[in-house]
């Protein structure tokens, strides 16, 4: 048998400890493809996500009237829209094997900036020019700090935490509304679909980051090196990948997505304040660990980030639906997911030592 | 050493008294490697630009029996974090790090508070102590908890206590039936403003702690089994060392001493808000241990240093306003202490900085 | 494996393209033209200590080269200096005539000289053609084309006649497929020259076969390789040519075709064999008082380490356990002390039947084992001497129960005094201590818990000679006063003139047991190859 047929990889291709000898030769006609399907166990997390999502919005359709009107669907991804741009910078950083603590108060320091900029005057365009950068420079002075002195991931980024957060009071202590038009243009505008829904703009700016970010990992050499320092960093310096800017890079994009998060929660809240987005981190990992990425790096799909904010969201329209929940259980359920999640991954890493 | 052939041995050994062992420094050389010094002299750094702005800084008054100044009130306030902060040197020593202390703090403080207002006679002695007593017993558990993931799960200490991080704070609301819940009893608010031998309960209570964990971990072999299980688990275990126990007992302990610090920072104000009780003071403790030179890669640890970063860190929030700089510009100040510790802590940094000094070619094969 | 021919697969490689076919294993004649590679005068120090002095190193395309010498040789570094790992203090590389100079691996890549190093370095989580091609995918419209890139990967495994599916997660396979598929992607970055370090060490020998059959392969397209190996026949089946090196130094370039083993192993030992020789122990008293044994394994085994193995041990017996690496000789050891877990069998001490699970079950009845890997599992490397000393002895009395000061204080300095170990400084950090004073710590970490049964496993690799003999003096004495020492080492000549009776393992089991009465390294090399030559077939002198 040759061996040059076997070029069936892709997302159905026969994973698992099939060394040699894999099905190969004969060919498969589109019926048995689809028959012997199993997933590879790469996706598995983020298909256990997709039917936790939909086995809610079910649940929560069938207990409360109005759950199921696709417009709570669209409200999820607008109030949530800078969570998911958030969680798409995260996912880089864990894919690599790293962390983010600063992103929360960068999100603030984005706000804050945008609301003083724009109360100072400045062209709108301007201040979002000043933000993006002032969080990418940030992001980027972590990962040199993480990369070229060896300083953990995790603390390096809590002086950036301290840092971002310093800088917001430094800026203004007190809330600054937002009355710039165009930034109030832009917070409203919507798209109008068909049957009376709309979808916000904003919404529709952090599903294409989604997206743009989806192929950025599975479609380019910067992505694939992401995930090969988060299979093995020493082993992706032996292979001569660029892990060097690839590390650095991860936390620029974060830094990118955080001041990029942030401009979206100044439209969403019109204000700028230093105390925003406070343990907002936390909600960010939350939901790249909920997502299936593992902690670890190496595995996870920025589409799974999205699934686990979308995840996040529901339980918090579950209990303002339920009504008699108190806001407390979100926390809660979110801290009982996680922990699902990280018992799981470590059951299934240990298999393979 | 080209003509002693067979004397040339493996690489690793060379002679004992090559230059890179410890070969006898002097008595100034050896005060400049003390891994106490840089500590030490940012808190003196930083005292004396305090006294500096406010010349009485330093004063401290007897009156009723009870110490006053602002050097008292700072080793007051520093009273949590140098109780979280003793627990979290042991959890960093053996490799960990735990970031469900604030988390913990904030049940701690919810428990005690509820309890005390739920009892029939709320200024009763007797009641703050069952409450504060409960109040840490849970934290105790809590500690189990986060022990039972990392010790026998084998999970990763950093997401382990992730996972009480966020959900902690919601179970402290569910305590508190998301209420911001004041106490009204004397007892326990002596907790944090209380005297006892002219020092505030607070610090003493900190301090005994801190006492206790010293002697436990020196005067036993506790300390030196906790580094060996730090610096190379698999070698721990084949001697024999029950590494499992030891690192579930760290997270045990630092689940207590959160509690504890809990409890004082809710008798400060006599309330308790589980939104904000001890917010971030797991970062505080984490940069106090650090500061302290013990380094987060686990293995060898200093108590003394992490009592000096304790009141550094404490210091530092009280000389910020006094210079006239907001005091939420404390966190930039913090960043920079970080980055500074971190870069002085880091080998890669060390060699760095010191190629640029003795401008000579460093070599790229460092061990 | 067993698959029909295929097709050449020279095209697209570098260097001469030689006929397909089989050439036989004597390779292509030395012909010293151009070498593609050329090390001249190679010196590297760390520190104070030369790693290596003046080692030179020549290769020619279409030979495999193996690099010999004994742990602590300078192979190792030699090799890392070559791929730019290191930087070389002096001397000069020459990449097809031209000076070179390699400061990263990236550069070393890039100049055709690949690496594959016995552990497995590719990344686990990522496909086989990924892993392939991790680096320089072909790209359509600047996006990675993955359909390319499988067909490219399909095409590479399929010209060294590898069946392995490119889509597959290569953390999926075992780890012979793992290193396989590293070779295909080392020799796809149109490697003219391939480094194998030790690549055989975790194969078996169906895997060996099939990894020589790559090397032949890329061999007759021109590739030079460097092989690494432990190994001796696998040495002498598969190359061409041959450099020793020994102490850092270079002792001797030589054709494989032509040197006997012996001539072999007495270059790689030289001189220290006669200083051992002066050692000379009394033949073992065949069998010292019998009586119950100590220790009974019965049917001790482990998946994928073991097979169930019958072992029985005697006070003051010396056990010398011979064998390959990976003969299974530290998984026997690891097993015998609960350091792993035993799948199945049983370990009797003192007739008291329990299965050891951990290594403090094993520490409570008096066993203690010195693990081979004496920086991963021996060594706290920040910890004081003192410490090191003292831990199996505090971690058997429990932290509570602290050793008084005094007793500390007289059973550190007796250990450093009866040991020999420099620096003579209870204080000093174990990492500032040489190898073989570390290892003299660790022997002392179990003296000092006086065990009835000590498990040596290399106890003397990669230490000086004055240490080695010391080690090996304080062992002989140990079992006179009745102790019992189970001890493994590569060196076989160091097992035989320690043991009184002699256990031969390969393949993962148990093959022979004799008393040790004036048997030879020969009678033993005979025991191991004969086993060999049986199973494989294989046909070399």
């Amino acid at each position: 048998m040759s061996t040059a047929t076997v070029t069936r990889p892709g997302p159905g291709g026969p994973s698992g400890p099939a060394a040699p000898g894999s099905p190969s030769g004969r060919p498969r006609s589109a019926w048995e493809r689809v028959r012997t399907y199993t997933p590879s166990s790469r996706y598995l997390p983020v298909i256990t996500t997709a039917a936790l999502f939909v086995g809610m919005f079910s649940v929560g359709g069938a207990r409360y009237e109005g759950f199921a009107d696709p417009q709570v669907f669209l409200s999820l991804l607008l109030d949530n829209s800078f969570l998911i741009v958030l969680a798409v910078g995260m996912t880089f950083v864990i894919l690599t094997g790293g962390i983010d603590l600063s992103v929360g108060s960068n999100v603030a320091l984005s706000t804050v900036i945008a609301a003083k900029t724009l109360e100072m005057g400045w062209s709108p365009y301007l201040t979002v020019v000043a933000v993006l950068v002032t969080g990418t420079v940030l992001g980027t002075a972590m990962g040199l700090l993480i990369h070229y002195f060896d300083i953990q991931p995790f603390i390096a980024t809590l002086a950036g935490m301290f840092l971002a957060r310093g800088l917001c009071y430094l800026i203004s202590v007190d809330s600054i509304p937002i009355s710039d038009e165009t930034f109030q243009t832009w917070a409203f505008a919507s798209v109008d679909l068909p049957g009376g829904y709309y979808v916000g703009w904003t919404s529709i700016v952090a599903l294409a980051t989604v997206a743009i970010a989806a192929l950025v990992l599975a479609r380019t050499r910067f992505g694939r090196t992401v995930y090969a320092i988060g299979g093995n960093e020493s082993s992706a310096l032996l292979m001569g990948l660029r892990v060097a800017s690839t590390k650095v890079g991860v936390y620029a994009i974060s830094g990118f997505c955080a001041a990029f998060a942030g401009l979206l929660f100044a439209l969403y809240t019109l204000s700028g304040y230093s105390l925003n987005a406070v343990g907002m981190e936390l909600d960010a990992i939350a939901a790249v660990v909920i997502g299936g990425t593992l902690l670890t790096g190496g595995r996870g799909f920025v589409i799974g980030s999205l699934l686990g904010v979308l995840v996040l969201g529901v339980i918090q329209t579950f209990i303002s639906f339920d009504g008699t929940l108190s806001s407390w259980w979100t926390r809660i359920s979110i801290g009982l997911l996680v922990l699902v999640f990280v018992v799981v991954q470590r059951f299934m890493t240990r298999r393979q030592p | 050493m080209s003509d002693t052939l067979p004397k040339v041995p493996d690489t690793a050994s060379a002679p004992p008294s090559a230059g890179d062992g410890p070969a006898r420094p002097s008595p100034l050389a050896r005060a400049l490697a003390h891994p106490l010094l840089w500590p030490v002299l940012a808190l003196v750094v930083l005292l004396a630009v305090n006294v500096a702005a406010q010349p009485g800084f330093l004063e401290v008054r007897l009156q009723d029996g009870h110490l006053f100044g602002s050097v008292i009130d700072i080793l007051r306030n520093s009273a949590p974090i140098m109780l979280v902060a003793t627990g979290m040197t042991l959890v960093i020593a053996t490799r960990g790090i735990d970031l469900s202390v604030g988390a913990i703090a904030a049940i701690a403080g919810a428990i005690a508070c509820t309890q005390i207002v739920g009892a029939a006679d709320q200024g009763a002695a007797s009641v703050a102590i069952i409450a504060s007593t409960t109040a840490v017993a849970a934290c105790v558990l809590l500690g189990l908890w986060n022990g039972f993931l990392v010790a026998v799960l084998g999970i990763q200490p950093i997401i382990a206590t992730l996972v009480l991080m966020v959900a902690g704070r919601g179970l402290a609301m569910l305590v508190t039936d998301g209420q911001i819940t004041t106490v009204n009893n004397d007892t326990f608010s002596d907790l944090a403003s209380g005297f006892v031998l002219t020092l505030p309960i607070a610090l003493i209570i900190a301090l005994v702690v801190f006492g206790l964990t010293a002697v436990l971990t020196r005067r036993t072999a506790l300390g030196m089994l906790i580094e060996a299980v730090g610096i190379n688990p698999e070698a721990s275990r084949l001697a024999g060392v029950r590494s499992r126990t030891i690192i579930w007992t760290v997270y045990v302990f630092a689940g207590f001493c959160a509690g504890v610090a809990g409890l004082i920072i809710a008798a400060n104000t006599s309330s308790v808000n589980a939104n904000s009780l001890g917010l971030w003071i797991e970062l505080d403790a984490i940069l106090a241990v650090v500061i302290g030179g013990t380094s987060l890669a686990g293995g060898r640890f200093s108590l003394a240093g992490t009592l000096v970063g304790a009141v550094f860190i404490a210091t530092l929030a009280r000389t910020i306003p006094t210079i006239g700089i907001p005091s939420e510009a404390n966190y930039l100040f913090k960043a920079v202490v970080v980055v500074l510790v971190c870069l002085l802590q880091s080998p890669k940094a060390r060699a760095a900085i010191g190629s640029l000094l003795t401008a000579r070619h460093s070599k790229g094969a460092t061990s | 494996m067993t698959q029909t021919d295929v097709p050449p697969a020279t095209d697209d490689v570098p260097g001469q393209a030689t006929d397909d076919g089989p050439t036989p294993a004597t390779g292509p004649q030395p012909d010293p033209g151009t070498p593609v590679v050329e090390m001249r005068d190679i010196s590297i120090t760390f520190g104070a200590v030369a790693a290596l002095s003046g080692v030179s190193l020549r290769l020619f395309p279409g030979e495999v080269h193996a690099l010999m010498g004994e742990n602590g040789a300078g192979k190792s570094t030699l090799i890392k200096a070559l791929t730019g790992v290191y930087t070389i203090d002096s001397g000069t590389i020459l990449v097809g005539g031209r000076e070179q100079d390699f400061a990263t691996p990236a550069a070393a890549q890039g100049a055709g000289i690949s690496t594959v190093y016995q552990e497995v370095n590719l990344v686990p989580n990522l496909t086989v053609a990924e892993n392939m091609m991790l680096g320089r995918e072909p790209r359509r419209f600047g996006m990675i084309d993955h359909r390319a890139m499988n067909r490219q990967a399909a095409a590479t495994l399929e010209r060294l006649g590898l069946d392995v599916a490119p889509g597959s997660v290569l953390g999926d396979h075992p780890i012979a497929v793992q290193q396989l598929v590293a070779i295909a992607r080392a020799v796809d970055v149109e490697a003219r020259v391939l480094i194998l370090d030790e690549p055989t060490s975790s194969l078996d020998s169906d895997e060996v076969a099939k990894l020589f059959e790559v090397m032949r392969r890329l061999r007759e397209a021109g590739v030079a390789i460097v092989f690494v190996s432990h190994f001796l026949d696998q040495v002498y089946e598969i190359s061409d040519r041959m450099t020793i090196l020994r102490n850092g130094r270079l002792v001797e370039e030589r054709m494989v075709a032509g040197t006997t083993q012996l001539e072999l192993v007495q270059r790689m030992i030289g001189r220290d064999l006669e200083v051992l020789d002066q050692l000379d122990r009394e033949p073992a008293s065949a069998a010292p008082t019998r009586g119950t044994p100590l220790l009974t394994a019965v049917g001790l085994g482990r998946k994928g380490s073991l097979e169930a193995t019958d072992l029985e041990l005697y006070d003051g017996e010396v056990i010398g356990v011979a064998g390959l690496l990976g003969s299974g000789r530290t998984e026997l050891a690891r097993l015998l002390f609960g350091a792993d877990s035993a799948d199945t069998g049983s370990v009797e001490v003192r007739a008291s039947r329990r299965r050891l699970r951990s290594p403090r079950h094993a520490i409570d009845r008096k066993i203690a084992f010195s693990s081979e890997d004496r920086k991963g599992e021996g060594v706290i490397a920040d910890l004081t001497v003192a410490d090191n000393m003292l831990l199996a002895l505090q971690a058997s009395r429990g932290w509570l129960r602290p050793i008084p000061q005094a007793t500390r204080t007289r059973l550190v300095a007796d250990y450093i005094e009866a040991l020999d170990i420099r620096p003579a400084d209870p204080n000093a950090l174990m990492r500032h201590l040489s190898g073989g004073n570390q290892q003299k710590v660790l022997l002392a970490r179990w003296l000092v818990t006086e065990p009835d049964l000590l498990i040596l496993d290399e106890p003397t690799r990669g230490i000086d000679i004055g240490a080695k003999t010391q080690i090996q003096a304080l062992v002989a004495d140990l079992a006179a006063k009745g102790m019992s020492v189970v001890f493994i080492s590569a060196e076989l000549e160091e097992v035989l003139r320690l043991s009184d009776r002699l256990v031969v393992m390969r393949d993962r089991r148990k093959i022979a047991e004799r008393p040790n009465d004036g048997v030879s390294v020969s009678d033993v090399l005979e025991i191991i190859a004969g086993e060999a030559r049986s199973e494989e077939e294989t046909a070399h002198v």
